[in-house]
């Protein structure tokens, strides 16, 4: 070898195409690693981009500001100024009859019941609450923010259909047929009718039902029977055309004509729906809230920080400095590796049989899915703890050794300190691990339909993620929005734990 | 307890063992890392007041057998140590002796600096305070001062006791080590090849050090320089593949050793 080193000279070209080689596999290898971080921003960015989009308009809600009359003899008619008397009134009509002194050309039975129908159930318990706060509005008349119907409010958070107003200058004559009518206008091609556009005119409004044809007149059907057959003049009437049709969506026509009515008026008006974060669970979205998973997975998770930091810390150490090498050892070390990969259902099913069976523990309790997050948890945070106390360097004990400290106190004293970031780091990783955790607690009785915000550890609790479960498996559409609005929630809760995470951390840090 | 080893200080004992009372004894000592042997039947006296220089080849086992003298072996879950060391007349592998205890009274200095990672004060209180050396704040201060005097670091640093003491450089820290050791007022010191990680001016100033400390302690220092063995030490003891090889003054050993060995060493024929 060293022979032929020597009686061959290098050959300078070839060195040269190596030295190009070597470069070119250098920058190779660099436009990997950006196209790998960018494939994952890019996903990262969709992933965002869709849940803040579907996410975002949980954080408002549709409200219609109406003029209420706070009548004295409905609510308390002997004025009593007694809160108990005040709740028992009737908030109910009210409101009911303030809503429909809107539509005045409201007048069936059937119709009114629809037009009720947009505003939420809970419209008159927020009038409760308002007047409750405030007795003086009694006899007075107050400005009301009514909460919509969640179908409402997706029609107006413009998530059912689109809508186009067209104002044609032609004149329009309306002729009776029986059921049905007839339009006519000077030239439809100029109007550009389509079936289904709705025409609003006299008070009424028609959709057209046939084929447009130029000369003829254009069969249309009634949505509200106009006051009058006159004829029309120009910028009197309008065309209200919806892009979604009739048939696939929750609101009709006639609802939808309504809202638009409502819009046209500026009564109506969008805002913070601040009780998505004061409220519990509902059956109605617009009413449902997250105020109760959110307590249940702090309560929760509080259980399991307490019950895992120490535990898992104290174990860590005396794996780590004091236990003796042995079999006993390795075995529990090669468990605890173990544990930290089981599925974590398998938890949730000791959970069930040793805490609710055995024990007898309450159902469904933030104490005993935290007992079972804690027992999900406790590997990983003895593994990064143990990682943390073999990163410190020896000589940092050696030197409180050889200065006559005795083991636990060069441990306590020196070592566990300059481990603490470290295990901190994994505690708040299997946090956010306990935090996202769902099956388990599925098992344990947390996925119940839970209305109440828990005030305690053995109240009935739901967790975020169950709660977001439980939303995307509902058939109405405000839910979905609901559900990537508690996801959003959720990833806030998890960067504000990351964000304590690292604070703590640079205390730490800042100590030495 | 076992009777004490008699003094059977020879006539061909080194000077130095003669004219100083003997601190440390150790007599058939034998030291083994699982299956390795790596101190075979040593018997040595460690005289007060002097300082000691163990030199030998890396591996031969002077490390470990200056681990054994203030038992920071017993770490190492693996290494037995059998034989007997006295310091003071006490057999320090007694089962009724508390370990704790016997590292107070046998300070110890690193290969690597390695300062506690909190403030120069700190690091210098922290032995007093736990061996409750100082009565109250002014004394432990005192404590501190006077230990750093002794470690020639005080007029350095005095102006930053509470700056952290990983700051310094790698010669200061060395000596805040040293002033660590003294501070709670040890009757041995052991230093593991002190200077190894030093640069010659910071090693000169090391030297100084111990040349003047050991008016008041016994130390034992591991070199691996013939020359800083030979400048600061009065005894010389040669190891060679964990066998105590040569024992003698300073100045015997490298002018006149006894053993091939010791000689091919010392003239650098190998090591």
């Amino acid at each position: 070898m060293t022979d032929t080193a020597i009686a061959a000279p290098r050959r300078f070209s070839d060195n040269d195409a190596l030295v190009a080689k070597r470069y070119r596999a250098e920058r190779r290898f660099k436009l990997y690693g950006i196209a790998a971080i960018a494939v994952t921003a890019i996903f990262l960015v969709l992933l965002f981009a869709d849940i803040l989009a579907r996410g975002l308009p949980a954080f408002f809600e549709s409200r219609i500001d109406l003029s209420v009359k706070v009548d004295q003899a409905a609510i308390d008619p002997q004025n009593s100024k007694d809160p108990k008397v005040i709740r028992t009134g009737d908030f109910d009509t009210p409101v009911r009859d303030s809503f429909r002194a809107l539509f005045p050309e409201v007048t069936s039975r059937a119709d009114r019941k629809k037009l009720l129908g947009l505003l939420s159930s809970g419209a008159a318990d927020d009038f409760r609450k308002m007047v409750m706060g405030n007795p003086g509005l009694i006899g007075q008349d107050a400005k009301v923010p009514v909460l919509l119907s969640d179908d409402a409010d997706q029609y107006m958070k413009g998530r059912q259909t689109g809508v186009e107003r067209i104002k044609p200058i032609d004149g329009l004559t309306i002729k009776q047929n029986g059921e049905n009518y007839t339009l006519s206008v000077v030239s439809p091609e100029s109007v550009g009718f389509k079936i289904g556009d709705i025409v609003r005119a006299n008070g009424g409004a028609l959709r057209i039902s046939g084929p447009v044809e130029t000369d003829k007149e254009i069969p249309a059907e009634t949505v509200t029977a106009p006051k009058s057959l006159d004829p029309v003049a120009s910028g009197a009437w309008d065309i209200v055309r919806f892009t979604v049709p009739e048939s696939s969506r929750r609101i009709d026509d006639q609802e939808a004509l309504w809202l638009e009515q409502l819009k046209e008026q500026g009564v109506a008006e969008n805002g913070i729906a601040w009780r998505f974060f004061s409220s519990g669970d509902s059956r109605e979205p617009e009413l449902a809230g997250i105020r109760g998973a959110l307590m249940g997975s702090i309560l929760t998770l509080l259980v399991t920080l307490f019950l895992c930091l120490p535990i898992g810390v104290a174990a860590a150490i005396y794996l780590e400095e004091f236990a003796p090498k042995n079999r006993l050892t390795q075995l529990i070390e090669v468990n605890i590796n173990n544990l930290a990969a089981v599925p974590s259902i398998v938890f949730g099913l000791l959970g069930l049989a040793m805490f609710l069976n055995f024990f007898g523990l309450p159902r469904s309790a933030p104490l005993v899915g935290g007992l079972v997050l804690a027992l999900l948890v406790l590997p990983t945070i003895i593994i990064a703890a143990r990682a943390a106390l073999r990163a410190v360097p020896p000589s940092i004990k050696e030197a409180a050794l050889g200065v006559g400290a005795s083991h636990q106190q060069a441990i306590f004293h020196h070592v566990l300190p300059l481990a603490m970031p470290g295990i901190m780091t994994g505690t708040i990783i299997g946090m956010a691990h306990a935090l996202g955790e769902t099956a388990p607690l599925l098992m344990i009785g947390m996925v119940a339909f839970i209305v109440d915000v828990p005030a305690g550890f053995t109240d009935a609790a739901a967790v975020l993620p169950i709660q977001i479960y439980l939303w995307s498996d509902l058939p109405e559409i405000a839910f979905q929005s609901k559900t990537a609005g508690a996801i959003i929630v959720l990833l806030v809760f998890l960067f504000v734990m990351n964000a304590a995470a690292i604070l703590l951390r640079k205390r730490f840090e800042r100590r030495w | 307890m076992d009777a004490m080893i008699k003094t059977p200080v020879a006539e061909n004992a080194p000077r130095i063992a003669r004219e100083k009372p003997l601190k440390i004894k150790a007599r058939n000592v034998d030291v083994y890392y699982g299956e390795k042997h790596a101190i075979k039947d040593l018997s040595i006296d460690i005289p007060d007041s002097a300082v000691s220089a163990f030199i030998g080849p890396s591996g031969c086992g002077k490390s470990t057998f200056l681990r054994s003298i203030n038992r920071m072996n017993d770490t190492i879950p693996s290494c037995r140590v059998t034989g007997r060391i006295e310091i003071d007349n006490r057999d320090i592998y007694d089962k009724n002796l508390d370990v704790v205890q016997l590292r107070a009274r046998i300070g110890m200095v690193f290969q690597k600096p390695n300062p506690f990672p909190k403030s120069i004060y700190e690091n210098v209180a922290y032995g007093p305070k736990i061996h409750g050396l100082a009565r109250n704040k002014t004394d432990l201060e005192e404590v501190v001062v006077t230990s750093l005097k002794k470690a020639g670091l005080f007029e350095e640093v005095k102006d930053r006791l509470d700056h952290p003491g990983t700051g310094l450089s790698g010669g200061q820290q060395q000596r805040l080590c040293i002033a660590r050791a003294i501070a709670v007022n040890p009757q041995v010191i052991l230093m593991d090849e002190p200077c190894s990680a030093l640069d010659p001016i910071a090693t000169a100033r090391i030297e100084e050090l111990i040349d003047e400390l050991r008016q008041n302690f016994c130390i034992v220092i591991v070199t691996h320089s013939m020359q800083q063995a030979a400048r600061v030490s009065q005894l010389t003891a040669f190891f060679h593949l964990g066998n105590l090889v040569e024992v003698g003054d300073t100045d015997d050993i490298f002018t006149s050793p006894k053993d091939k060995r010791t000689q091919d060493y010392i003239t650098g024929r190998f090591g």
